[in-house]
């Protein structure tokens, strides 16, 4: 920690928040809110007198408000920066009059009230985010009383309690009666894997937590009562089963199965009640404390992060990367990576060799001080142009500029552009050209498909990324299926034109199909979202023309999912069979004539 | 026949590659290489062995120097494989690495239709068509090169976002790091002592 608050080549803002991001990989202009902190942290020497003075107490929040502090203080020991700060919510010397005790007894003259919040503009090529978790906040789980009986911690309020640098010095007492407690439940899972409270997933650190817990208080406290309520114990990593064997060998009791109720004695000791899933008995205990092993939560900022660099979430609220196996620091967004809890919970271990792993993919992607852009990029014509937008808003890198109320065209930024060419196939005015799959090159292939015999080809359109990828599958796994396909490959989904549809269509085509990533794994962010609307709109006027509406398929399949692959394919020769001969020449008339 | 069948004037040469038996099994691929030489614009349309190995690419690279091609087709396996060393071979036989096109009559063709060997050949012959004419309309691109910033920002000053600070800033880099606290360290700094190793966390 120390080693980054003096390092030359980091400058460190605390209290502070990224509130703007613009621009793109290589070249990002990040706009900081940095708070006041009406101390100068260059000027204070952590030397402690004002807190001395300060009047004003008030709960810890690092040791979770078992202690207090004054209004004036350091947030930890060793804290980096070791500047005091003010709470000005609670400071009541805004006011000198009023107070400023604190102000008088700084020698140095550290202390400002008048320090305001300040706006910073840096400049950088790559970002990391490591923005971390939130611990559980148990209080909705009212059966195990965490509000209502006061002996009744979190893992992470046990933390403090056994620290030497704690608000006990490391003594663990009861909070009821500030004695030792000779007996202690740690309850498992709390706010993991549950479908009704907290999250679904499992957290990852809390079972090795514990077990942990039980070895610090077992060396401590050889005669202590220690019991684990679990699931089922998840000791996957180097070095765990023997920590967990040692626990055991220890004495310490796992009984399987978590409490249903808790009840406080008079003596505000606990009765838990346990449906003992190894005896198949309920049984019941009296414990002096219990300890919940919370889980661990998306930072609530998450969301807000996300909006503003243009990430992916996955379901559980953690950001999601670019490939699960092979980029797993990366975010789709290039120049952006992860580190540590904001990817899914982890333990230090982890977080700390993904930090590593971020570092390197930022440098590798920083060290030759310029970038080279894939020219699998969208190109605006100009003459064309109509300046109403609607490339603009479909962009998912924010990568076209238009000026809609000057009429100035649009603008390609092609270092900013992925080159899924949603904005080629949304344009109205057919002004954006999509290199290297553009209209003309994908016309061309869609014609020679249709040459010969077009009544028994099955045109499928097939993103590069997931079905595509899952068309190798299947051929990689051997899966048969109908030789009537064809694929047109596509960067996304979200390429697929509706004049690419009209045309298959006119040309003969009994079936077409377009297929992508599923919706949330797309490569480019949410381009195929487009896909979705358009395919709803192409059917929509395919019911009104006369055309069968089933004959456009629209279907999604991961790189993963080969078996998916064949099946669609098998369905879609199915599907083939029941257009006739005539039915084609329908369709065929009725698109010559114009839509 | 088709309007849009008609030559650009482009030298284009189409290789059908058997992949050992990979392909060649259930794929007739000198009837693939017959039916695309009598494609327009197609100048030379070969079944080889290995396109992909140092000798079949060897050959492709004479070719295109010795009859002058300037686009080729490589009807092989999936272009998510070796689309890439193909690209390689053609910018340094002097091409352009984009007017080159890929039809994949390994994963989607031959491996996939293995009791259906007219049928597979026919859509290979379709695939490399398919590619032909395609590659007729390809056009030469450029990467673009753009300077770039040899700085980092890292939001949040956790174990992870300390770690990723040091190793960019001891590697040279400059890194801007964000804390919205009033210290670094998150949750790590109010632990005891972690495990696996029972040490304290600071
Ligand atoms: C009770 C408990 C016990 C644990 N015990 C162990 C153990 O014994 N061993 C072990 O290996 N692991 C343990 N862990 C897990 C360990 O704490 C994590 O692996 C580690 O803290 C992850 O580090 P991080 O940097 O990813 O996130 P964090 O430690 O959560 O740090 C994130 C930082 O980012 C800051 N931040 C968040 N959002 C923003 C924003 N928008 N802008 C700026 N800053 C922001 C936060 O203030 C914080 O400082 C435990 C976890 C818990 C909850
Ligand atoms: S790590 Fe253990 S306690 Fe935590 S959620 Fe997973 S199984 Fe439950």
């Amino acid at each position: 920690m120390t080693d980054v608050g003096r390092h030359p080549r980091i400058k460190l803002y605390t209290l502070s928040e990224v509130v703007d991001v613009k621009g793109y990989v290589g070249n990002f202009q990040v706009k900081i809110l940095k708070k006041a902190r009406y101390v100068s942290e260059k000027e204070c020497t952590a030397c402690g007198e004002c807190s001395k003075v300060c009047p004003v107490v008030r709960p810890d929040e690092f040791n979770l408000g078992l202690s207090s502090r004054k209004a004036i203080y350091s947030p930890f020991p060793q804290a980096v920066p070791s500047a005091y700060v003010i709470n000005a919510n609670e400071c009541l010397g805004h006011n000198p009059v009023v107070c400023a005790k604190c102000v008088e007894v700084c020698d140095k003259g550290c202390i400002n009230f008048h320090m305001s919040d300040e706006e910073a503009v840096e400049h950088v090529g790559s970002i990391v985010v490591a923005t971390g978790m939130e611990p559980y906040d148990p209080t909705e789980m009212d059966e195990y009383g965490y509000t209502r009986f006061e002996n009744v911690l979190t893992s992470l309020e046990l933390e403090r309690l056994v620290n030497a640098g704690g608000p006990t010095r490391g003594e663990l007492i009861r909070p009821t009666d500030r004695k030792r407690p000779r007996s202690i439940g740690f309850v498992q899972c709390v706010g993991s894997r549950s479908a009704r409270k907290g999250s679904e997933y499992c957290s990852n650190v809390c079972c090795m937590n514990t077990v942990k817990s039980t070895l610090v208080l077992k060396e401590h406290y050889p005669d202590m009562d220690v019991k684990v309520f679990y699931i089922d114990i998840r000791a996957f990593g180097k070095g765990f089963e023997d920590l967990y064997k040692r626990s055991r060998r220890l004495g310490v009791h796992y009984v399987r199965g978590l409490p249903g109720t808790v009840e406080e004695n008079p003596d505000r000791s606990l009765r838990v009640a346990v449906e003992n899933g190894a005896t198949g008995t309920i049984e019941y205990y009296v414990l002096d404390m219990m300890v919940l092993a919370i889980g661990v939560q998306p930072s609530t900022h998450t969301q807000k992060l996300q909006e503003m660099l243009g990430l992916q979430l996955n379901p559980d609220g953690f950001f999601l990367e670019a490939h699960p196996k092979l980029q797993p620091v990366d975010a789709a967004t290039r120049g952006i990576f992860f580190a540590g809890c904001a990817e899914g919970p982890k333990d230090i271990k982890e977080s700390v060799t993904q930090a590593s792993a971020a570092a390197a993919r930022a440098i590798r992607l920083m060290h030759r001080g310029e970038i080279l852009t894939e020219p699998i990029t969208s190109e605006v014509m100009v003459e064309h142009c109509k300046s109403c937008g609607k490339c603009a808003d479909v962009c998912p890198y924010h990568a076209i500029t238009v000026d809609v109320k000057k009429k100035k065209p649009a603008m390609v930024n092609t270092a900013a552009c992925a080159g899924c060419g949603t904005c080629a196939a949304e344009c109205p005015f057919g002004a954006i050209t999509m290199n290297h799959f553009t209209d003309v090159q994908i016309l061309h292939q869609v014609d020679a498909l249709l040459e010969e015999d077009p009544q028994e080809k099955i045109l499928t359109f097939a993103c590069n990324w997931c079905s595509y990828a899952g068309a190798d599958y299947a051929g990689v796994s051997r899966l048969q299926y109908s030789p009537n396909v064809r694929l047109i490959r596509t960067m996304c989904s979200g390429r697929v034109d509706e004049e690419f549809i009209w045309h298959g269509f006119a040309k003969g085509a009994p079936v077409i199909l377009v297929s992508g990533c599923h919706i949330g794994d797309c490569h480019y962010i949410n381009a195929n979202h487009w896909t979705v609307k358009r395919v709803e709109k192409v059917h929509r006027k395919m019911k009104k023309l006369g055309i069968r509406p089933e004959r456009l398929q629209l279907e999604w399949i991961s790189a993963a999912e080969g078996i998916r692959f064949a099946r669609t394919m098998e369905r879609m020769e199915r599907l083939r069979r029941g257009v006739t001969a005539e039915e084609i020449e329908k369709t065929k008339a009725i698109l010559s004539q114009g839509k | 026949m088709n309007k849009m069948e008609t030559s650009t004037g482009a030298k284009i040469g189409v290789y059908v590659c058997h992949c050992g038996l990979n392909i060649a099994r259930t794929v007739d691929c000198a009837a693939v290489a017959r039916s695309a030489s009598e494609l327009p614009d197609v100048v030379l349309a070969k079944d080889v062995a290995y396109a992909c190995s140092e000798p079949g690419q060897q050959a492709i690279r004479e070719d295109i120097l010795e009859r002058g091609l300037d686009r080729v087709v490589i009807a092989s396996c999936s272009p998510r494989l070796h689309e890439p060393t193909f690209r390689q071979m053609l910018q340094s036989a002097g091409l352009n690495p984009y007017l080159l096109e890929m039809a994949n009559i390994r994963e989607h063709c031959s491996w996939v239709h293995m009791n259906e060997s007219d049928a597979a050949t026919r859509k290979a012959m379709d695939l490399t068509r398919m590619a032909v004419a395609r590659v007729r309309q390809l056009k030469p691109l450029q990467p673009e090169r753009l300077p770039l910033t040899r700085r980092t920002l890292v939001i949040g000053g956790g174990v992870a976002g300390i770690q990723a600070a040091l190793d960019l800033a001891d590697n040279g880099y400059d890194v801007v790091m964000v804390e919205k606290r009033p210290s670094i360290g998150g949750t790590m700094a109010q632990l005891d002592k972690t495990f696996p190793t029972m040490d304290c966390s600071i």
